[in-house]
């Protein structure tokens, strides 16, 4: 179980991180000598704010897109974790765990899907 | 300054955050915020998603150093991640609220308390004295940790005054998007007598799960810029990187000392900056 975590959670962060690196260097190289404006904040466009619009800007080979997939994917390696666990607290027939590991899951699966106001 | 330079500079001041962290124990995400909003005149909204993006980085990529090493007790921290998690959810839905000025000044104040702790460690509370707790045990979070002569077995007790204090820790970090692990240590070395490198460690494996709750919400509503997020993710774990490799377990005093003074200057800038309305 501490090694599967261990190498969920190092995989995780390596692709994650290679996949911002790479959106990074297309987004440098097209926008580099743009000037950048972020001491007014606008909020992001609502397609680098759901799922589905991160992963067709990505798609489209987007800079910001690629970049943003990759932020999503950092924040879903401690969720898979998480996952992990319901399952392998239940498989050694731990069942209070497999529930608590179920319960962590439910808010995490709550804070992604209700961006709130 | 356009956005080539704009997003080097991040990147190298992400680098030293990251390595200052590393080597010192304090972690990086506490100067990410300070190091955008008060140098670069980034919003701090910007500036709190990107640095929970770079928490999320580090304590996943330290924790999975530590779960292999065997000190991290999952059990604990499972249980005690039902507490940050709601905690910060509930950091990050304040966060819409609050003005940005009280968010600066609860910003500096937890600085200020980061750097005081840091300089005044706390003696080690933890071993057999005291007598198994009963929910402690109801939840078989007792366990050993490997030392040089084999395996230490530690009891665990003060379960509802950890869970509480694990639910304020939670909220700052959804707040102002940093690990808190300071909060996060105190809580399980001090209180539930859990010995020091397990509450470390523990408190590190849940940091990423904390983060991630806060994360989504910072997501969905636009607070996660990529063009900001990149070069601080990037930044901040490889120097968390260089710094864990370079000087494992030899915290330098001299070097501790210096990066806390730093980081109380920089709460006091941050609580001045938000009362002169600047932030």
């Amino acid at each position: 179980m501490d090694n599967f975590v261990g190498n969920l959670l190092r995989t995780g962060v390596a692709v994650s991180g290679a996949i911002v690196f790479s959106g990074g260097l297309v987004y440098l190289l097209r926008h580099g000598a743009e000037m950048p404006a972020y001491h007014v904040f606008r909020g992001e466009p609502a397609d680098l704010r759901t799922l589905r619009g991160i992963l067709e800007d990505a798609d489209s080979l987007r800079g910001r897109g690629i970049i943003q997939a990759g932020l999503l994917l950092l924040i879903a390696t401690p969720i898979a974790r998480v996952a992990y666990l319901v399952f392998a607290f239940a498989k050694q027939g731990d069942r209070l765990y497999s529930l608590i590991a179920l319960i962590v899951l439910l808010l995490l699966f709550y804070g992604l899907t209700s961006g709130g106001t | 300054m356009n956005i080539l330079e704009f997003t080097g500079v991040i990147a190298l001041g992400s680098l030293l955050a990251g390595f200052l962290g590393a080597i010192t124990g304090l972690g990086g995400g506490v100067v990410i915020v300070p190091l955008l909003t008060l140098l670069l005149g980034v919003d701090i909204r910007y500036a709190i998603g990107a640095s929970l993006v770079s928490v999320i980085a580090t304590s996943s990529g330290a924790a999975a150093a530590y779960v292999k090493e065997g000190y991290t007790n999952i059990r604990i921290g499972m249980f005690l991640e039902i507490a940050t998690t709601m905690g910060a959810l509930a950091g990050a839905f304040l966060a819409a609220k609050l003005p940005v000025a009280a968010i600066g000044v609860i910003f500096g104040a937890v600085l200020l308390y980061s750097a005081y702790h840091s300089l005044n460690p706390k003696p080690e509370l933890s071993g057999l004295e005291h007598p198994p707790d009963r929910l402690a045990a109801l939840l078989r979070m007792d366990g050993t940790y490997p030392t040089e002569h084999g395996p230490v077995i530690y009891h665990v007790r003060a379960v509802p005054l950890g869970f509480g204090l694990m639910g304020v820790a939670g909220v700052l970090s959804g707040l102002l998007g940093i690990g808190s692990g300071a909060v996060k240590v105190l809580a399980m070395d001090q209180f539930m007598r859990i010995p020091f490198k397990v509450s470390t460690t523990t408190s590190n494996f849940m940091i990423g799960v904390t983060a991630a709750a806060s994360a989504g919400v910072y997501l969905r509503r636009g607070y996660i810029d990529p063009g900001v997020a990149m070069p601080v993710m990037l930044g901040v774990l490889a120097g968390s990187m260089i710094g864990a490799r370079f000087l494992t377990g030899a915290r330098t005093p001299l070097l501790r000392k210096i990066f806390s003074g730093a980081i109380a200057l920089i709460a006091l800038e941050m609580i001045y900056n938000s009362f002169a309305g600047r932030l």
